[in-house]
């Protein structure tokens, strides 16, 4: 890959099942390097988008080039330099874990001399190296997805595709699955490109795509994308709540209302206007606090309801996609 | 030295492999992990190798003794040569379709478990990857064969080394014909129970039609034709032939036990058989080959 070309270059990429667009002609750049996220609802068309970019699905419209290699044209070339770990797992849980390396390892064609010490290397980095002769059928969900995503790693691949990494998984292992993630961004030279429908995962990418209905509404730093939501959350506890929803409507004209026991509205700079909030209420105030918005803030801004209320909605979208891709 | 040399994790030597272009070297390389796979697989799945080994011993000696006694009442021409004698090619050739069919059946298992989907965006040709099911599935049956094989004497089949390499070479065969057969089917379907029950539907009129239970001369014309069209009777039939090149049968017994297939009333040559077997096997892979590129 020439210095300087994008580690993922997307143009007009689109994709039809039958009647339906799963993907409209989006288009985006993933610099080398970066962890770049896909977000969005389930049926939003990000699985569609990573089965294009890793060669298992054929573009309807548009190109992608992956590693600097065409996705159609030079699909070999695409497959040399990626790793994928998808959604449901694919492991052979008849083989140890050691054994599931090394069936990759041959498969990818690794250099015999370069095999034991880099499947020894791949396995240390997700401490899985004492457990390597078990089976795989005896890991748990945290360890299986590790193995994979140490299978992914195993032949160096200049971009690793993650396809909802976590999902399934407990809180706690889906902390260290971030944290194998991070420490992976440190040791090798790779790009990771990744899909999830978890906010809070999506802050630890360096950049992030919000994915609604088959096309991108948008596309920055997780803080960029907050501080263009442009306002912050405001929390307060007071002597009388119902005061001083009044007279922050009269004062200020904001719409505030009772949520969780405190009085909550959104207001652009926040801490600034807590200042004036004290100065000019008239209600006693006990507590404050002021937070960033969210994500879940973010989606809302741009597609017009929450994630969860998207993905309602998209099941259906989704049933009609499988039903098309069935036929 | 040594000392520091141990505190030293050895593996951030390896810093970066390079994954070369591919080649044919590569290809075979990818052959050999699929088929060492099917063989690993097979040896740790015991269940499945006893299983495997339950129904040939049933045919063996339950029905070859009991229907052994019913010819020896009947005062048929049975003379010195016990019917187990007889079926034993046709109980090797079962086993070995068994088998076969069971591993070409991991491709379906694999693609509803997710393996199948880390062979396929493998960059590697999907040639490598059918080559090296149907010629695991082959070697795995073969291995189950064989263990048929050892209960040779059971049968009043002697010991013969030179017959038991045969006997291994002709399985061998007829399980990668079988097994080309399986992975052409595996290609279309998505789930294990529709998988067995299409291979329970081909499997009981191919064994019925086989020659393996009975001989297959002077049967009724419909019967006849049937057998003939049944490519399993090619498989069995030299397993046969071979058995008795080492027996000492009378003339009046080999034509009432080992007739050979014929055509029309000619006799097909064992070589013919056995080109007719292998050309099956590169065939039906052939096909199996082009559904996985289609499938992309």
């Amino acid at each position: 890959m020439p210095s300087g070309e994008p580690a993922v270059a997307v143009d007009g990429l689109s994709k039809r099942f039958g009647d339906v667009e799963a993907v409209r002609g989006i288009e985006f750049a993933v610099r080398p390097g970066e962890i770049f996220g896909f977000l969005g609802p389930n049926g939003a068309g990000k699985s569609t988008t990573i089965n294009m970019l890793c060669t298992l699905l054929r573009p309807s419209g548009g190109a992608a080039r992956v590693a600097g290699y065409d996705v159609v044209a030079q699909r070999d070339d695409v497959r040399r330099n990626i790793g994928l770990v998808f959604q449901d797992p694919t492991l052979d849980g008849y083989l140890t874990g050691e054994q599931n390396l090394r069936f990759h390892a041959e498969l990818y064609g690794v250099p015999r001399a370069a095999t034991a010490g880099r499947i020894e290397q791949v396995l240390r980095m997700v401490g899985l190296w004492d457990r390597r002769e078990d089976r795989a059928q005896h890991y748990s969900g945290g360890m299986k997805r590790r193995l994979e995503i140490a299978r992914g790693l195993l032949h160096s691949p200049r971009v690793l595709f993650l396809d909802e990494p976590t999902v399934g998984l407990d809180p706690q292992t889906r902390a260290s699955i971030w944290e194998y993630i991070r420490q992976l961004k440190e040791a090798e030279e790779i790009t990771i490109f990744l899909t999830t429908h978890y906010m809070d995962e999506a802050e630890n990418c360096d950049r992030i795509a919000i994915m609604d209905k088959g096309q991108i509404v948008a596309l920055d730093t997780p803080e960029a994308l907050k501080a263009g939501v442009g306002k912050d959350r405001v929390r307060i506890e007071t002597a009388d709540d119902e005061a001083a929803i009044a007279a922050i409507k009269e004062r200020f004209d904001l719409e505030a209302r009772v949520s969780e026991g405190a009085v909550t509205f959104s207001v652009a700079s926040g801490e600034a206007f807590v200042p004036r909030l004290f100065a000019e209420l008239g209600v006693p105030i006990r507590s404050v606090s002021v937070s960033r918005p969210s994500l879940d803030d973010v989606f809302m801004s741009f597609t017009g309801s929450t994630i969860r209320d998207a993905e309602a909605g998209a099941s259906d979208h989704m049933r009609m996609m499988m039903r098309a891709a069935r036929r | 030295m040594a000392g520091t040399a141990s505190t030293a994790a050895p593996a951030a030597d390896v810093a970066r492999v390079v994954v070369p272009e591919r080649s044919v070297r590569h290809d075979l390389r990818a052959v050999k992990i699929v088929l060492h796979r099917e063989l690993i697989r097979f040896w740790r799945d015991k269940v499945r190798m006893v299983s495997g080994l339950i129904q040939p011993v049933l045919w063996l000696l339950v029905m070859g003794t009991g229907l052994s006694n019913l010819m020896a009442r009947g005062g048929g021409p049975a003379g010195d040569i016990d019917l187990k004698t007889f079926i034993f090619p046709g109980v090797c050739a079962m086993s070995v379709m068994f088998t076969a069919m069971f591993s070409a059946g991991s491709i379906v298992w694999d693609r509803e478990f997710g393996f199948l989907r880390e062979m396929l965006v493998a960059p590697v040709s999907r040639g490598a990857i059918v080559v090296g099911k149907c010629v695991g599935g082959a070697l795995v049956a073969t291995v189950q064969g064989a263990v048929i094989v050892l209960l040779a004497g059971l049968a009043g089949v002697p010991y013969d080394p030179l017959l038991i390499l045969q006997l291994l070479v002709l399985m061998f065969l007829g399980a990668f014909a079988l097994t080309g057969f399986g992975v052409m089917m595996a290609a279309r379907i998505k789930t294990m129970q529709s998988f067995f029950g299409l291979m329970q539907m081909a499997m009981m009129p191919m064994m019925f039609l086989s020659g393996a239970l009975y001989p297959l001369n002077g049967l009724p014309a419909w019967l006849s034709v049937l057998t003939r069209f049944n490519p399993l009777t090619y498989a069995v039939d030299p397993l046969r032939q071979a058995v008795f090149a080492h027996l000492d049968a009378s003339p009046e017994l080999e034509r009432a036990f080992n007739p050979g297939v014929t055509w029309n009333g000619w006799l097909v040559p064992v070589w013919l058989e056995i080109v007719i077997v292998l050309l099956m096997g590169f065939g039906l892979m052939g096909v199996a080959i082009l559904e996985f590129r289609r499938a992309d």
